[in-house]
């Protein structure tokens, strides 16, 4: 029964990852670009559901927002700054947008201060539901799975399916014909990062729920989502998706069962002590793990 | 301009950043400043965090952005010497006993063979990647130590770990900030010469080539993985012993050292200053210090404004500050 709450807590943190890790690989692979001011955007998302839920008191309105904001913020950064890294070595990308997180982070401490906020749930979407087995589970974590996976079906959709998609998949290929063939490769671009970063808004939205909006939450997200997509293969959709998945399903099991399993060998405290340590390792550990055995990662073509 | 003519200008501008460095913490001193002596060795340690990751970064062409695992682990091993050493306790007694130590000279060797064998470790995983594999790669493993770091209980956890005395160094009262600041700016001075030493040595030349341009070098018959491996255990090293000496500084080391935050401060110092530029991290690390100390006072969001700053210097002036200066951008 633990057992099983613990995999549901596990699939969604996996979803929510796999929402952040999706636009981070769709825009490393279109556009070459390693992009730190990722988790800002999640960051931002929350935020702005945040403030237009306790304006407006409706949750839908709020993840609205968060989507707008987040696409917007994405756009300008895009045109103001992003644009003239992707010519640029990797360094130069990391740096340009660790100083975007120093800008973002400091400028959202200016606008909303210090203290963190808090989101309320929808009415519709709180309480628990009883599910097969009779385990009680929280009906939004549930809804944050449903999203994940619809995302995740989504996207397929979208890059597979529809001309936008055609293009995305062309401009990853070779930028310099869908150029010539005439398609408008700079805002097509910036509809890709807008993209990512609506995304990663609206992970940010359903994360805000859950814990606190403060200044800072995107980084440690940040990471964990390029764990995700350097274990799938950077730049693979379905890798970011299986590899979200593997890394929440190892963190929220880990961190349960480690201890316990320790505690068989070896004194309770003691058991503890090196069960929670390596239970908070053990996805660097998978990561490590899967790049002995293929360094471009699972479903990487190239690294 | 002719290719010696540009060295020696580089050369000049090396050491005249490194005088600027002592010149400031020593009128500070004269002119009874010790908060100012501080900022300076705290400077000159960041420095030399810098001209150690600019030997794997500039030379080596590896953009880790782990190297805070290094800089924190110098910093563990220096707190739980000397905390190990104020309480009377062994550090280890299985399997051999290893006794605290509250000397520098102690513990710097530790410190560097700490530090050895994990850059030897992160190192060889890591280098099977490449580009930009290898930059989350490097950031992963270090975000391994930190959450190590945080749920290791008897070291202070996520509290960090305080020792009350500074370590000792034979014939020097390490409590006074000049002479710190003479400890510091030493171990910078040599880890410069010991860069400038390897990046002209065969070892070195062979490295730049690796990165500028590997396939030529391997056909040359030598392996770039074994020449880079070599490169990033020499810049942890010189990293490790900054750490060391940061924790000497505050008497307290914590998860903060280990960071992903510190990762970038680090790179920071290098791309401020400028890559590949032998006092490139020195420049870097003083402007930063400066612009904290003054950005600060203008403004609680100076991060902020140092951010916009670092954002124009990647976009307009990727030679960083030195590539404004004489000796130009580095020659590759």
């Amino acid at each position: 029964m633990l057992l099983a709450e613990q995999a549901l807590n596990g699939l969604q943190y996996g979803m929510m990852l796999f929402l952040m890790a999706a636009g981070l690989t769709l825009v490393f692979g279109v556009m070459g670009l390693i992009n730190l001011a990722h988790g800002s955007l999640y960051m931002l998302g929350a935020y702005a559901c945040a403030w237009v839920a306790a304006a407006t008191g409706s949750f839908a309105l709020g993840l609205a927002a968060s989507l707008a904001a987040a696409a917007a913020a994405g756009a300008v950064v895009e045109v103001a700054v992003i644009r003239r890294l992707y010519a640029r070595d990797h360094l130069e990308q990391v740096l340009a947008t660790f100083a975007l997180i120093l800008v973002f982070s400091e400028g959202t401490r200016w606008v909303f201060g210090s203290f963190p906020l808090y989101l309320t749930l929808p009415g519709a979407l709180s309480g628990a539901v009883t599910l097969p087995g009779g385990l009680q589970y929280p009906l939004f974590r549930l809804a944050i799975i449903a999203t994940g996976a619809a995302v995740a079906l989504g996207l397929w959709l979208l890059i597979g399916r529809t001309r936008l998609g055609i293009r995305i998949r062309a401009g990853e290929a070779d930028r310099e014909m869908v150029a010539a063939l005439g398609v408008d490769i700079a805002r097509l671009y910036t509809m890709v990062f807008a993209l990512g970063a609506a995304l990663a808004g609206l992970a940010g939205a359903l994360v805000g729920t859950i814990q606190s909006v403060q200044v800072g939450m995107g980084e440690p997200v940040l990471i964990l989502a390029f764990v995700v997509i350097v274990i799938g293969g950077i730049g693979s959709i379905k890798g970011a998706f299986v590899a979200a998945l593997l890394v929440g399903l190892t963190d929220a099991l880990g961190k349960a069962l480690l201890p316990s399993l320790f505690a068989r060998v070896m004194e309770a405290s003691a058991a503890n002590g090196i069960g929670a340590a390596l239970g908070s390792m053990l996805i660097y550990i998978l990561m490590a793990a899967v790049l002995i055995w293929r360094p471009e990662g699972l479903y990487g073509a190239r690294a | 301009m002719g290719r010696v003519r540009r060295m020696r200008q580089a050369a000049i501008v090396n050491a005249a950043v490194f005088a600027l460095l002592v010149a400031v913490a020593l009128a500070a001193h004269v002119l009874g400043a010790p908060y100012v002596v501080t900022l300076a060795t705290k400077a000159a340690i960041f420095a030399m965090a810098g001209v150690g990751l600019n030997l794997a970064l500039g030379y080596g062409g590896m953009v880790s952005f782990g190297h805070a695992a290094f800089f924190g682990i110098g910093g563990y091993v220096t707190g739980i010497f000397a905390s190990h050493a104020a309480a009377g306790t062994p550090v280890l007694t299985l399997p051999f006993t290893v006794a605290g130590s509250a000397e520098m000279l102690g513990i710097w060797p530790m410190v560097m063979v700490v530090t050895a064998l994990a850059a030897m470790v992160i190192g060889a995983l890591s280098l099977r990647t490449t580009g930009v594999y290898f930059i989350m790669v490097t950031l992963a493993f270090a975000q391994m130590v930190y959450y190590f770091a945080i749920s290791w209980r008897a070291y202070g956890g996520e509290d960090g770990l305080s020792f009350y005395v500074r370590n000792s160094f034979p014939g020097l009262n390490t409590f006074a900030p000049i002479q710190f600041f003479a400890i510091a700016a030493a171990l910078l001075a040599l880890a410069m010469g010991f860069v400038a030493l390897v990046t002209r040595s065969r070892f070195g030349l062979a490295l730049q080539a690796a990165r500028a341009n590997p396939q030529r070098v391997m056909a040359s018959g030598i392996r770039p993985f074994a020449l880079r491996l070599t490169a990033f255990v020499l810049s942890a090293v010189i990293v490790g012993l900054a750490g060391s000496l940061y924790a000497d500084l505050n008497r307290f080391v914590s998860p903060a050292m280990l960071s992903w935050h510190m990762s970038g401060e680090i790179m920071v110092f290098v791309i401020l200053g400028g890559v590949g530029r032998l006092a490139g991290p020195v420049a870097g690390a003083g402007v930063f210090i400066l612009l904290e100390q003054v950005l600060g006072g203008v403004s609680d969001y100076w991060q902020a404004l140092l951010g916009l700053l670092l954002l124009a210097i990647v976009l307009y002036a990727p030679g960083g500050i030195l590539g404004l200066l004489p000796g130009g951008r580095r020659h590759v």
